[in-house]
């Protein structure tokens, strides 16, 4: 049993026929190719698969795919536009705010919408956003810094 | 033809943005889990539900039944390969036999029982719930002192003491120095079972390509040509059949560096039924089936004088190794053992370690692997020691570091300290952190009935691994260099990353030694087809190991370059300098690119020299080398909520010369966020059924970025003179010197109510518990 949606990923629209029960983080990377977004634990604590969902930061490894139906999805691969590199991505690539990079698609996406919200965060409330996301590598500091870099100019 | 620039300023030293980030940050790396291959099929793993049972029967017909199932593996399909490898040797070690898949008992939760092949990983999960195993569970034992206690459950029948070691090391006059000893403390110190949860799980895709008999395993891993040497013996095919790419790799941590049983059952399945086949590590899996790291219970005593000096030091060490061995795991303790002095000058030491097999996953080598644990035991004795004397913690220090002009310095425990100045981070960690401030704040505090602590660590650690007789495979690194026709660089190295920024620092050194421009440099890793034997990244060994090797095939280059030089300039006196040679009696000069033209050319070679620019070099170090370090962490302690809070983290690490300030700060951090890690939230629980309780992210309290305090970085530099880079290694330095720090802190915080010393980790309600009971545990 399939059902067919039809969803825009990163201003592009498209249809699939998917199955009912399938996460919206597989439909992304394995049907639809866009393998920014990762897995890190299916269970929406460590934040690897956020993508922006009607411009809202989302994990999609808790949610279907067919929820998705009708709906705009914005991954880490559309951020950049012709090239130029979105203020959040420059900035964590300046401030080293990344070492391994995989908890990093998700990072970003969630560091856009705290700044999206809340164009001059303090530090404390950098923190506090950044909570759903997980990174073993670089203790937070440098991405703290990269969020507060980036803010004002997203 | 690519514009070659030249270059005049080093780059080595400089902070500089990474040049792996922008394939990373745009969501365009390829991680493991990202590649698709044509007709690839899904594994999935069918695990143990118990610590200890025997396997009755296993009915894999209803999963075959399942439309898209392809296959389904049991113990006895792959019976004949393997088994997985423990790499390390010991007088005596009992090695139990490490089949891929249980045979007729599994050991512990997550034992690979079945593998189910499908057409979806979707199906491929629904068909491994549809395997029926039929297990009579039997008692089990986790906890490593139980398990030698005497009536103890054996994890292995044959072996019913649950010992699959004993070593002991000894040097100097230790009976001596405890008759003698004007003071002895003692304490058992626990380091607990961590999970190193790189946020990329592992992982294997294996392509058999039966036309050609040849196998390629894409793998996270931190080793991709040791993966190759032993998963060939696993299989049985000729080495030079079988390639092994490491992809982007999501960390690693040490956890990456094993050969385990899913790589050689990927492998087997692909040549079996002929199709590529991929499994990906589920969190929970990860969990349960990826090392752990620590598990150690200690018992110290330390023998000293009523001044402070420290005249020897005893240890008992309980090992938690787990069931089976995984490469590394006995090793591991032995490296604690090695590190007991710490920077002290003590020159009696002894030490006897049990490895206890228990009914859990192997331990293994996590972020420092045996160093944090010995930096957290001789640290915390020290601040007991100076508790005991009514000494400063700094001042008992400083007084027993091994002195400045001392080195080369000889351990007790056979090592030899490469070069140090340790009271120098110390003072500066002291003088960053306003040390003397500190403490009349404290008096006000204590006065006013808050609990506020300073703790303080002065760590040393054992890197660069390593001289090759000191390591299981071999402890050099290699690197090709070559100067492609056009002028550009391109550089393969054996060390192998994963988030260490390798393409930067190796890039900087290289662009330094060839005086060109960081982007003419390509630096290539990871796989096996591309770049020559190599051993790979772990022990904070790939500044310091390979990048020697880098250096030294750049020198043999640069001799070649300037022979082609001459021949081209007509000269016999030419010098190499900004990626130019030049006619020294003339002053005429000739860039790289158009001698690397000429040289692939050849219609004109130099004497006995051959066409092209290519140089391999295999370094092999003489020596370990050993950064150092001190952190200072000031805490309060809420003596209603028992939490912790980090009012100030001061780090001063040396190790050696610096390549870029960034990426070692980065690296700092990171290494900080681990050790806070398990000094205040991180651990592994197995109940005494041997469920794992801590089995998923929700379980298992990882740091997040609302949790980590500001770090406040700065260095001392004292270059090793091992390599000629003067490098010394800094991946684990955080690590090392973050947990005794910490529970030095809080114990000084605690200090008041009469409390000498805590167990990691210090969670709110160990600590309330201590408050309420007025320091009583």
């Amino acid at each position: 049993m399939t059902r067919k949606i039809t969803l825009t990923i990163n201003g592009a629209k498209r249809s699939d026929s998917v199955e009912p029960r399938m996460l919206l983080i597989h439909y992304l990377r394995d049907v639809a190719g866009f393998t920014g977004p990762h897995i890190g634990c299916e269970t929406s604590i460590c934040g690897a698969c956020t993508v922006h969902l009607d411009g809202k930061a989302i994990k999609s490894c808790t949610l279907f795919a067919v929820q998705a139906d009708g709906r705009q999805v914005l991954t880490i691969e559309g951020l950049a536009v012709d090239g130029k590199l979105d203020p959040m991505q420059e900035a964590f690539w300046n401030e080293h705010g990344l070492q391994c990079g995989y908890c990093t698609p998700g990072m970003i996406m969630t560091a856009k919408q705290i700044v999206e919200r809340n164009p001059h965060p303090t530090d404390e409330e950098i923190r506090h956003g950044l909570e759903g996301n997980l990174c073993r590598c670089t203790g937070y500091q440098h991405i703290v810094n990269a969020v507060r870099a980036a803010a004002g100019k997203a | 033809m690519a514009t070659i620039t030249s270059k005049p300023e080093t780059l080595v030293g400089k902070r500089i943005r990474r040049r792996e980030d922008p394939r990373l940050i745009t969501g365009t790396a390829t991680y493991l889990d990202d590649i698709q291959l044509p007709g690839m099929h899904h594994a999935c793993i069918v695990r143990s539900r118990h610590g200890a049972a025997k396997i009755k029967s296993i009915n894999i017909q209803p999963a075959l039944d399942l439309p898209g199932v392809f296959a389904v593996f049991t113990g006895k399909d792959t019976e004949k390969v393997g088994p997985v490898p423990c790499g390390a040797s010991l007088p005596g070690l009992r090695v139990p036999h490490h089949h891929l898949l249980a045979m007729d008992r599994v050991y512990f939760v997550g034992h690979p029982v079945a593998v189910v092949v499908a057409t979806d990983r979707y199906v491929a999960r629904d068909a491994a719930d549809l395997v029926e195993v039929d297990y009579e569970p039997l008692p089990a034992v986790t906890d490593p002192e139980k398990a030698i206690a005497p009536g103890a459950p054996p994890v292995h029948p044959e072996w019913p003491d649950n010992t699959a070691f004993t070593f002991h090391q000894e040097g100097g006059e230790v009976d001596k120095a405890f008759a003698e000893a004007e003071v002895i403390v003692k304490e058992r110190i626990i380091s607990q079972r961590l999970i190193p949860a790189a946020m990329e799980t592992r992982g294997a895709v294996a392509d058999w390509k039966v036309g050609d008999k040849t196998l390629t395993v894409h793998a996270s891993t931190q080793n991709p040509h040791l993966l190759r040497s032993i998963l060939a013996a696993m299989l049985g095919i000729a080495e030079n059949r079988l390639r092994i790419v490491a992809p982007e790799i999501g960390g690693g941590f040490g956890s990456k560096i094993q050969i385990y049983a899913e790589e050689a059952l990927m492998g087997f399945i692909s040549m079996k039924l002929g199709k590529p086949v991929k499994w990906i590590e589920s969190r929970r899996e990860n969990f349960m089936g990826t090392i752990h790291g620590r598990g150690h219970v200690d018992y110290y005593e330390v023998a000293a004088k009523r001044d402070g000096t420290i005249l020897a030091i005893k240890l008992k060490l309980i090992q938690d190794l787990g069931a089976f061995h995984t490469l590394l795991t006995p090793a591991i303790p032995t490296l604690s053992v090695l590190m007991m002095p710490g920077l002290y000058d003590c020159k009696s030491i002894r030490a006897d370690i049990v490895g206890v097999f228990t009914n859990c996953m192997a331990t293994d080598a996590y972020r420092g692997a045996g160093r944090p644990e010995a930096t957290h035991g001789i640290e915390r004795m020290v601040d007991i020691l100076a508790a005991e004397l009514k000494l400063d913690p700094a001042e008992i220090r400083f007084k027993n570091f091994v002195k400045k002009d001392a080195f080369p310095y000889s351990t007790a425990t056979g090592l030899i300290y490469d070069s140090g100045d340790y009271a120098a981070p110390l003072q500066k960690a002291l003088d960053n952190a306003g040390y003397k401030e500190l403490r009349a704040e404290q008096q006000k505090a204590r006065t006013a009935g808050r609990l506020m602590g300073v703790g303080m660590s002065a760590y040393g650690e054992i890197c660069a691994f390593g001289p090759s007789p000191a390591t299981p495979a071999g402890g050099w690194e290699s690197a090709t260099v070559k100067i492609e026709p056009n002028g550009g660089v391109t550089v393969m190295t054996g060390s192998s990353a994963h988030g260490q920024g390798h393409e930067t620092t190796f890039g900087q050194i290289a662009a330094d030694e060839l005086g060109v421009g960081m982007e003419d440099v390509q630096v290539l890793h990871g796989d096996t087809s591309v770049v020559q034997y190599g051993i790979g990244t772990f022990g904070s060994r790939s500044v310091s190991v390979g990048g020697p090797a880098i250096y030294y095939a750049i020198q043999e280059l640069k001799e070649k370059i300037k022979k082609y030089g001459a021949m081209l300039l007509g000269t016999d006196d030419v010098s190499y300098a900004n990626g130019t040679c030049i006619d020294n009696k003339t002053g005429k000069s000739m860039p790289l690119a158009q001698i690397a033209a000429a040289s692939y050319r050849a219609m004109q070679l130099p004497p006995n020299t051959e066409p092209g620019l290519v140089a391999t070099y295999f370094w092999e170090p003489s020596n370990f080398t050993f950064p150092f370090g001190a952190h200072i962490i000031v805490t309060e302690v809420d003596r209603d909520t028992g939490a912790i809070a980090i009012k100030r983290y001061v780090a001063v690490d040396d190790c050696g010369k610096i390549i870029n300030p960034l990426l070692v700060d980065g690296q700092v951090h990171g290494g900080v966020a681990q050790g806070l890690g398990q000094a205040l939230w991180e651990q592994v629980v197995y109940d005494d059924n041997g469920q794992l309780v801590t089995g998923e992210f929700m379980d298992y309290a990882m740091p997040r970025a609302s949790n980590m305090p500001w770090i406040e970085t700065s260095h001392t530099t004292t270059p090793s003179p091992v390599n000629p880079l003067g490098v010394k290694g800094v991946g684990e330095a955080g690590t090392i010197g973050c947990s005794p720090a910490l529970v030095n802190s809080v114990v000084d915080a605690l200090s008041p109510l009469g409390v000498r010393h805590i167990d990691m980790p210090l969670t709110p309600e160990k600590i309330w518990k201590l408050v309420e009971r007025g320091g009583k545990a």
